[in-house]
């Protein structure tokens, strides 16, 4: 048997099955495990390089190579430390005295690891935000209000802490691509929208449903065609958007309370609710024409407005006028007359022929000034 | 103990076993999945099984044994699972065509019934897909094009709670409910002609707003014509012949000197002495 274990490390050039069976094929022959490794170990005192050595004397001097080459070194330290703390390995080599751990420092620090074990694993932790479900072997036990919680050590009870404050978010559509939907006059609608949730009930949303978060996806797309399909574009588009949030919202949370989902649905909001791209530019048109007929009518608006007041303006003054040549009749209608003779006849040529003789010779300077200049040279 | 301890490498094949064996008695069920525990092959009894109404944490999920190495473990879902059903083509009564995505949700309820039917969630999923898509062309197929679009409306969904909750039942199932996510014409032709039909629409109502707004305009022309006129004429009729002069001498102003703002081409006037302006001329 020994030769056996002596002749081992020639054949194999890792030391490894030579070490290995140390522990084991060590002990085996003679019961106490010290006497066995004595004889090897006074002999590389006498011949010292020999190969035949024991693997326990041979020790010392192969490590070196051994351990920088990594082949058995790292293993090597491994498994006698692994003897040392089974008792395999002894006194016999000299620095095992010095890593051996005393055997009440180890039941110490087990001791106070358990302990820190059960104190992380124990006491729970829980934001105000957050509530912690409790499983007892996998079993549902209890939730977690906010504030130091108690249970029992790990393997036994775990907690899942969920965040029931947050509000999440689930977006369907987007600006970028289309969301097709059909209306109830069976137009297309592109929209996008946003679903705000949080979980009312944590054991519930870990527990009941296989995919919460695409489950609450579906459910909304669902509702929302439903709720698109029962108005017309038009509404769609503008002033039954709000009836079709909140109809969308309650319908969401009746067929979500029918999974048992533990979800709070708090909004839904429609971001975008307008025609295809295929047709934009027709919906483009009527709002062109819109504002077209717009601006026809306030023209003619303006034009009414003009009217009216140049009406009124022009009736007040002769009201007025009127109301003083009533006064004076002949006078006023004299005057008149007169005034504006003179504003008239003061601004132009002025010829005055003693009719009924005109000399048709006579010649017009003001008819000839009135001619264009440059023909008449 | 201390010879075991000498033997390391017996002692941790001896703990592996124990460990084995350890494993292979004790279930953790948990609390999303019900356990079929099989004898030889023959189904004994079920661990958490869903009961409709139970509050969570009820008997059932926990610690659980079983003989290591005779009973086996078969894990099914408790919780709700979906079936989806993408792009089935449906035909309304009036010959229009409806791309359908829906879903169902469902159930596992009788766990052995569904390991012996179907073996596994995947094996029942295969099962329900092919019968939801007949379920609602068959439902949707009765109806006209109109009332495919909200289907909801009519009772039709539930109708195909019904029929694909007949056939989930033969597989321990129960159909939670079915619920149609889109519904769109399908590409190409239904979808162009729909299109167009939209653009065309919308160019109607172009068409029609600016000729309302057209009309409406010349009805606010026409009425303030109309009261211009009521208010010269309500004025200017309390003395007609008055009036005549008085418009008579703006209209020479007006003619002659401009209004202020053009300036008149120059006038000549050739004036008799006998008119009646210069007839002080003649100074009697």
């Amino acid at each position: 048997m020994t030769r056996i274990s002596w002749r081992l490390p020639l054949r194999l050039p890792t030391r490894l099955f030579a070490d290995g069976k140390g522990p084991w094929g060590g002990g085996e022959p003679d019961d106490t495990p010290a006497a066995k490794p004595s004889p090897p170990r006074s002999g590389p005192n006498t011949p010292p390089p020999t190969v035949t050595e024991g693997p326990w004397g041979d020790q010392a001097p192969r490590r070196r190579p051994d351990s920088r080459f990594g082949n058995g070194g790292a293993l090597d330290d491994l498994l006698r430390r692994g003897r040392q703390r089974f008792g395999g390995g002894g006194p016999r080599d000299p620095n095992s005295t010095s890593l051996r751990p005393d055997g009440s420092i180890i039941g110490w620090a087990i001791a106070a690891l358990v302990l820190l074990w059960l104190v992380f694993t124990s006491m729970h932790l829980i934001a105000p935000q957050e509530r912690g479900v409790v499983t007892r072997f996998g079993r549902y036990v209890s939730t977690l209000s906010p504030g130091v919680g108690i249970t029992l050590p790990s393997p036994i009870d775990k907690v899942r802490k969920i965040d029931v404050e947050k509000i999440q978010t689930i977006d369907l559509g987007s600006e970028e691509s289309e969301t097709l939907m059909l209306t109830g006059d069976q137009n297309i609608i592109d929209i996008a929208y946003q679903v705000r949730f949080n979980i009312r009930s944590p054991e519930q949303y870990l527990f009941e449903l296989a995919q919460p978060d695409e489950t609450i996806r579906q459910v909304a797309e669902s509702v929302m065609r439903a709720a698109i399909a029962n108005v017309t574009l038009r509404e769609a588009m503008g002033d039954k958007r709000g009836e079709i949030e909140n109809r969308v919202q309650d319908e969401m949370q009746r067929v979500l309370d029918g999974y048992r989902s533990g979800v709070l649905v708090q909004g839904v909001a429609i971001k975008q609710a307008d025609p295809p791209g295929a047709v934009n530019d027709a919906f483009k048109e009527v709002s062109a024409a819109q504002q077209q007929a717009q601006s026809y009518t306030n023209q003619a608006r303006a034009y009414a407005l003009q009217l009216t007041a140049k009406a009124q303006g022009e009736a007040v003054a002769f009201d007025k006028v009127y109301g003083q040549y009533k006064l004076a009749p002949e006078v006023t209608r004299k005057r008149m007359y007169y005034e504006t003779m003179e504003r008239v006849l003061t601004g132009v040529d002025k010829t005055i022929v003693d009719a009924p003789g005109v000399n048709s010779y006579q010649a017009l300077p003001p008819v000839l000034r009135s001619l264009p200049k440059e023909p008449a040279k | 103990m201390s010879a075991l301890l000498r033997r390391p490498i017996l002692a941790a094949a001896i703990a592996l076993v124990a460990l084995l064996v350890l494993l292979n008695t004790i279930i953790v069920v948990p609390e999303t999945r019900q356990a079929i525990i099989t004898r030889f092959g023959k189904p004994i009894y079920i661990l958490n099984q869903y009961r409709p109404g139970a509050p969570l944490g009820s008997a059932g999920a926990g610690l659980n044994w079983r003989i290591p190495f005779v009973d086996n473990l078969v894990w099914i879902d408790k919780r709700v699972l979906d079936v989806d059903m993408e792009g089935r083509q449906v035909t309304s009564t009036d010959q229009q065509r409806l791309e359908v995505d829906a879903f169902a949700r469902y159930r596992i309820i009788d766990p052995l019934r569904m390991y012996i039917r179907a073996r596994s969630v995947d094996g029942l999923q295969g099962a329900l897909v092919p019968n939801l898509g007949s379920e609602l062309r068959n439902e949707l197929g009765k109806r006209p094009f109109a009332s495919l679009l909200s289907p909801e409306r009519e009772g039709v969904m539930e109708n195909v709670r019904t029929g694909l909750n007949r056939v989930a039942k033969q597989y321990g199932a129960e159909i939670i409910d079915v619920r149609i996510k889109k519904a769109d014409l399908p590409t190409g032709t239904p979808l162009d002609s729909a299109y167009e039909r939209m653009r065309t629409a919308r160019e109607q109502e172009a068409r029609s707003i600016r000729a309302e707004g057209a009309k409406t305009a010349q009805i606010i022309r026409a009425q303030a014509d109309a009261d211009a006129s009521k208010i010269y004429a309500d004025s200017f009729n309390k003395d007609p012949s008055f009036y005549d002069f008085y418009r008579a001498m703006q209209s020479y102003q007006q003619t002659f000197l401009g209004d202020g703002v053009t300036k008149p081409n120059p006038t000549t006037m050739i004036l008799s002495p006998q008119s009646d302006y210069l007839k002080q001329f003649s100074g009697h």
